[in-house]
């Protein structure tokens, strides 16, 4: 049974259509890249998994929950889903430990050691254990992004969504943030990325999905999504790329 | 007990309030019209970096905006005579508006000029303008532009603050109100009216001032 | 006459513990007008939303001395007599209560969306952000601003002496009738004014710089 199963998803923002008719299905354990120019829809469908915007049409059922149902529901989901944004997010007012701690004490009720421990074991998951008492405002973005990663992780999710994490950052600090990716998709989470780091892509995902205006385009291995695209809008964008 | 309005018994000084309402025009105008040029000189001697200049003009700020407005006006009217200036009731009612409306304004001017780009400033020395040169078409109306929404909110708020002027008996419209209601012993039909006119007035200052300043600053990037 | 400087400044500070007295008790009631209109600007529900909207627009969009003829002559229509100052608290906490829910939203919406987004995404109920993402946030932003607004009511109850409230403005012209020393009388006025006043804006300014470089740093 796929973990994520997306069918037939349309969504407009009034009269302009965004997504029109995406159907597809991620496997526990499966890495997937969404890939395509900027406007194809690809950061919208991954919020829509998320419960961040609505959708018209079609239904996202993610472990056999359905996304939308209720308020309280889209809470249950979100606790199965975590979600990394491109600018962090973290909350500047909190500092890098209760970051982490805060949901899981808010949304599942867990005791503060617990919860530090937990934010602890985290931390040193993504390489930050001895920022604990830090401030956001005190890290570089790539250890934010970690941070925010972390923060994610805390909640144990089954899955995890990356809208463009890496944009918002300096070149120099892509890689520290990719690495800690790279490790999660070798321990097995299931991941759903938005990204524009092609190489990476190929190197780490099982599958790459090509969008383009508003539909999947073209999917496969990235072998075969690489060496062998099928239609001219992807052997344009790859060309590109390659220029690029 | 219920009580009958009765609001037929004060339209009838309508050409009071017509009155009241040009008198507080009046004031509003002059107040505006020379506050902003106060402000505007305020704001430069603020960011010019002399502190023969800027010493003064923030004490000045300070000491008006720490001080109630009627206060300022009392000390005007009333107190002034006494080092030999007075002034008839408008004219010390405008110097109070303007001195007001200067000290808030020289802030606000103040915090757009500082919000100017140091490349623009550059650019134009790298053109061999000279300095008041730069300040006037490269500096200040961007400024304007910049601030004028917040310039024309305290122009509004200086506006309702001349009510306060009937203290000192200029026949504005808070004057007119209370004259009504001491003829007519319809004190709250006179105040609800006028205080209806005020809302009115106010959004209607607003309204004008937003589009002057779209007029004025008409290719001015406000940012 | 027999009036020394000595004799006025006793005369006016006496007067100045009813102005902190309204002042206080002013804030208080504005901090919880401020909430009710703060609230329902900010609830979902269109019709209500714009009753605060109305509310806060009227509030400050008509004179102050207006709002204060009205709030003590309006219960006489009902046959009740108010007391100056309790017709001077009920209108200038309106007012103040106004003035700081806008404040107060303003503050709620400079919370970026991504901070609601983060909370949203971590499985947290909108009560939840609010509590423990966005009002800390945003009270750290409507600090400054809000004890800003307190040295507006300061200057604002000095209206209050137009309804018969005797503070320090009423005490001023009091004296001045009596002495003959406008320029004197008004002078200190002013100066007690500004020394009431201008504390409160030096520990805005301060509390401003101290709270921006804490979220600078974090």
């Amino acid at each position: 049974m796929p973990l994520i199963s997306l069918t037939d998803i349309h969504k407009s923002y009034g009269q302009n259509e965004v997504l029109k008719g995406i159907t597809l299905d991620i496997e526990p354990g499966e890495v997937i890249a969404l890939i395509g120019k900027s406007g194809s829809g690809k950061s919208t469908l991954l919020r829509c998994i998320n419960g961040l915007e609505t959708y018209q049409q079609g239904s996202i059922r993610v472990a056999g929950t359905s996304v939308l149902e209720s308020a309280g529901q889209l809470r249950l989901l979100r606790q199965k889903v975590g979600m990394i944004f491109q600018q962090f997010n973290l909350f500047p007012h909190l500092s890098v430990g209760r970051n982490v701690m805060l949901a899981p004490m808010v949304v599942k009720k867990t005791g503060k050691a617990e919860a530090e421990a937990l934010a602890k074991e985290m931390l040193t998951r993504v390489g930050l254990g001895q920022k604990f008492d830090a401030y956001p405002g005190q890290l570089s973005g790539g250890q934010q992004q970690r941070v925010a990663i972390a923060r994610a992780l805390a909640m144990q999710p089954l899955a995890l969504l990356c809208d463009e994490i890496t944009s918002a950052l300096d070149p120099e600090l892509v890689n520290e943030v990719l690495a800690v990716v790279r490790d999660l998709a070798a321990q097995g989470m299931t991941l759903v990325m938005v990204t524009h780091e092609m190489r990476f892509a190929r190197e780490v995902c099982h599958r790459l999905v090509f969008m383009h205006q508003g539909r999947i385009h073209e999917s496969g291995p990235p072998e075969q999504v690489f060496t062998a695209p099928q239609t001219p809008e992807l052997r344009q964008f790859i060309g590109q790329r390659d220029a690029a | 007990m219920t009580y009958q309005f009765d609001f037929g018994a004060i339209i009838g000084y309508w050409p009071m309030m017509l009155h009241g309402i040009a008198i507080t025009a009046e004031l509003t105008l002059f107040g505006t019209a020379l506050g902003i040029a106060v402000a505007v000189l305020g704001g430069w001697a603020r960011t010019s970096g002399k502190l023969w200049l800027n010493l003064p003009v923030t004490v000045y700020v300070e000491l008006i905006r720490n001080t109630p407005f009627i206060v300022q006006l009392f000390f005007i009217f009333f107190g002034l005579p006494a080092l030999g200036l007075r002034l008839d009731a408008v004219d010390a009612s405008i110097l109070a508006m303007v001195v007001n409306l200067g000290a808030y304004g020289t802030e606000i001017v103040r915090a757009g000029l500082m919000a100017t780009p140091r490349g623009q400033v550059e650019a134009g020395a790298s053109l061999g303008l000279s300095k008041p040169q730069i300040f006037w078409y490269i500096v200040l109306a961007p400024s304007l532009a910049r601030i004028w929404p917040a310039l024309a909110s305290q122009v509004v708020i200086v506006m309702l603050g001349s009510s306060v002027c009937s203290q000192i008996s200029v026949q504005e419209l808070t004057y007119v109100a209370s004259y009504i209601q001491s003829r007519s012993f319809r004190a709250f039909e006179a105040y609800f009216v006028v205080t209806a006119l005020y809302l009115v007035l106010a959004l209607a200052l607003r309204q004008a001032l937003l589009a002057a300043g779209r007029h004025l600053f008409k290719g001015v990037q406000a940012r | 006459m027999g009036f020394t400087t000595w004799d006025i400044l006793r005369g006016l500070l006496l007067a100045t513990r009813w102005t902190l007295a309204l002042s206080a008790g002013a804030f208080v009631g504005g901090v919880l007008a401020g909430l009710i209109v703060l609230v329902l600007r900010v609830q979902p529900h269109r019709r209500l939303a714009w009753v605060a909207r109305i509310y806060i627009e009227i509030f400050q969009s008509t004179p102050l001395l207006m709002q204060l003829f009205l709030a003590f002559f309006t219960p006489a229509l009902f046959g009740i007599d108010v007391p100056a100052w309790a017709a001077a608290w009920v209108a200038l906490s309106l007012w103040t209560g106004a003035f700081l829910a806008e404040i107060w939203r303003g503050s709620v919406e400079a919370v970026p969306a991504g901070q609601w987004e983060a909370g949203g995404s971590l499985g947290m109920s909108y009560l939840e952000q609010l509590r423990h993402i966005i009002l800390p946030q945003a009270l750290r932003i409507a600090a400054a601003p809000s004890l800003g607004f307190m040295v507006q009511v300061i200057k604002g109850t000095a209206l209050t002496s137009i309804i018969g409230f005797v503070e320090l403005e009423k005490a001023g012209t009091a004296i001045t009738n009596a002495t003959f020393h406008p320029f004197t009388v008004y002078g200190l006025v002013a100066l007690i004014y500004f020394c009431l006043c201008y504390p409160v804006a030096l520990c805005r300014g301060w509390l401003e710089r101290r709270l921006n470089a804490a979220h600078l740093a974090h």
